[in-house]
């Protein structure tokens, strides 16, 4: 088993603490091997934004996504620019207030934005996301998603990006249901 | 964030936060530094964690200055390293030939950058693997580690306050972009389990007759007294005698600079590390270090799936080389391909070595070398 993901967003959206999340649980709590790189230049704040995520059963050696097995879209600008990257038979997971997709076909939509301001500040729009992520991927099991934010997110915050985290999945697994 | 020492346990960590927690794990209690991409992690982390240990952060003017620094806090009894990039290596050359020269052990961490000049400031390299040998004036040898992974930056910078003490000799941990900015699973192990080679320190009291440059033993290796102590010291950069005081006759220079060389080349065997893959019956050998050995080891892996013997040897010390390992090398291997993020500067070195061409897998900097082109190059050679 090897998968190649892509988070992206724009900076601010919490794009880089979410892929070093779920590298976390991958890496940590699951028992997978896990590597995190993320685009980094001198225009990493404002503009484009992305983490990316390699997960295996053995070593990884190249540490670098070429061509994700999982894209999630967080910015149309992000959309656009690795939509054509995703393999053929890729997911790619959107943020449906943000993104207005060219096509269907392996799309997943959460409102992820909106949900988070249900839950109380869109900030944690990266956890709904997560959560939703956890569900419709399969790629990494949940307690050890929650273990990784427990351990990684600010005391104080960690009740609200649970929260978030756990909107996402009860979104998922409705959705998941009905179709 | 905890304020251990030792932050124990398993961590998916950034490459340069676990070079800085290598750094507090061995011990470090002083870091001089300017910032520079793609190091800077490292001193925003140590500028945080240093003084929760009861350490010092300095932001120096440069890196002329830091280098200095880190000299001075050394001189005075502390273990104190340094970090930069290419234009900041290069601006510490200067200085570390006085730690040389004085014999003052300290750590210089090189993340390297596309190079030459300012480059490509967010972009890896390999390309000062050379500077790192040669960058300062005269004859002297040094020692360089090439860390591949997280887990190495913490290792490593183990290592390399270990090995600086034991041999009162600058060690320069020479990473990558890649390697620095990686995010990896590195575990710390307990405090007990961190090596700690303590210096060798004088047996005479500090009001006796005490020689600090006299290198009495087998290693070549002079015990350190520490600024403060009580000792009468004089450091210099000038060729000195046992004293440490200016003499300037062609027979002191000649015996000490020899000295400071014989220092790393006499205990080279004891320094130097590798990390070898399928070399038992290996045909075909590529060589590379750094993030540049990630790939190389796939490459490995897939020509060995093909049914070609190729193996992999990765200098974990690119100075002192692994010399005597490719001589042994050299004597049953038919082909050897270098891969390396610069336009071949060990390669070289292996050349001199084997006394002969290799197949060079070369790029300036700026993305890493990925391993199909590897890959063919040993299918090529297994054609021929």
């Amino acid at each position: 088993m090897r998968k190649e993901v892509r988070i992206a967003g724009f900076g601010g959206q919490g794009i880089g603490l979410a892929g070093y999340i779920l590298g976390k649980a991958l890496a940590l709590y699951d028992g997978r091997e896990a590597v995190m790189t993320q685009s980094y230049g001198p225009e990493a704040r404002g503009g484009a934004s992305s983490a990316n995520i390699i997960v295996s059963d053995r070593e990884i050696a190249y540490p670098f996504v070429q061509q994700p097995d999982i894209l999630v879209a967080m910015s149309q600008e992000a959309y656009a620019k690795y939509y054509p990257t995703v393999r053929p038979d890729g997911l790619i997971l959107i943020d449906s207030d943000l993104v207005t997709p060219k096509d269907v076909k392996g799309h997943y939509f959460i409102p992820a934005t909106q949900l988070a301001e249900d839950c109380g500040r869109r900030i944690v729009a990266n956890m709904v996301m997560l959560g939703y992520f956890c569900v419709v991927t399969n790629l990494v099991r949940r307690k050890a998603m929650e273990k990784a934010i427990d351990t990684t997110v600010k005391p104080k915050t960690r009740a609200l990006n649970l929260k978030a985290f756990a909107t996402g999945t009860e979104f998922g697994t409705r959705e998941l249901s009905r179709s | 964030m905890s304020k251990q020492t030792v932050l124990t346990g398993q961590h998916f960590m950034h490459g340069d936060h676990a070079c800085a927690e290598g750094a507090l794990a061995a011990g470090c209690r002083f870091f001089g530094g300017y910032p520079i991409t793609p190091s800077t992690e490292i001193a925003e982390r140590l500028a945080r964690r240093l003084p929760e240990v009861g350490g010092v952060f300095i932001q120096m003017e440069d890196e002329l200055g830091s280098t200095a620094a880190v000299i001075g806090a050394s001189a005075g009894g502390a273990r104190a390293m340094t970090a930069t990039s290419g234009p900041g290596f290069s601006l510490m050359m200067e200085n570390l030939g006085l730690a040389v020269m004085m014999e003052i052990p300290c750590v210089l961490v090189n993340i390297q950058r596309g190079s030459p000049s300012t480059g490509l400031p967010t972009m890896a390299g390999q390309s000062d693997v050379m500077q790192a040998r040669w960058g300062s004036h005269g004859d002297y040898a040094i020692v360089a580690y090439a860390p591949w992974s997280p887990q190495e930056m913490f290792d490593l910078t183990v290592l390399s306050f270990n090995t600086a003490d034991r041999y009162r000799v600058p060690v320069l941990l020479m990473a990558d972009e890649v390697v620095g900015h990686m995010v990896e699973r590195v575990e710390i192990p307990a405090t007990g389990e961190i090596p700690y080679w303590p210096r060798k320190r004088p047996i005479a009291p500090p009001n006796g007759r005490f020689l600090p440059f006299l290198a009495e033993d087998d290693d070549l290796v002079p015990p350190i007294a520490h600024a403060g102590e009580g000792y009468k010291l004089h450091f210099t950069g000038l060729t000195h005698d046992a004293l440490g005081y200016p003499d300037m006759t062609a027979t002191t220079h000649h015996d000490l600079v020899t000295r400071l060389k014989n220092k790393v080349r006499d205990n080279a065997k004891n320094i130097i590390r590798v990390d070898e893959y399928y070399l038992d019956d290996a045909d075909i050998v590529v060589i590379a270090y750094g993030c540049t050995a990630r790939s190389a080891r796939r490459s490995v892996r897939l020509a060995r799936q093909k049914g070609i013997r190729a193996g992999l040897l990765r200098p974990i010390t690119l100075w002192p080389f692994p010399e005597e390992r490719l001589k042994e090398l050299a004597m049953t291997v038919d082909s050897f391909i270098v891969a390396e993020m610069n336009l071949g500067q060990i390669a070289l070195e292996i050349e001199r070595i084997i006394r002969g061409p290799v197949k060079g897998i070369f790029h300036a900097g700026g993305s890493m070398i990925a391993p199909e082109p590897i890959l063919q190059a040993i299918e090529e050679a297994n054609g021929v």
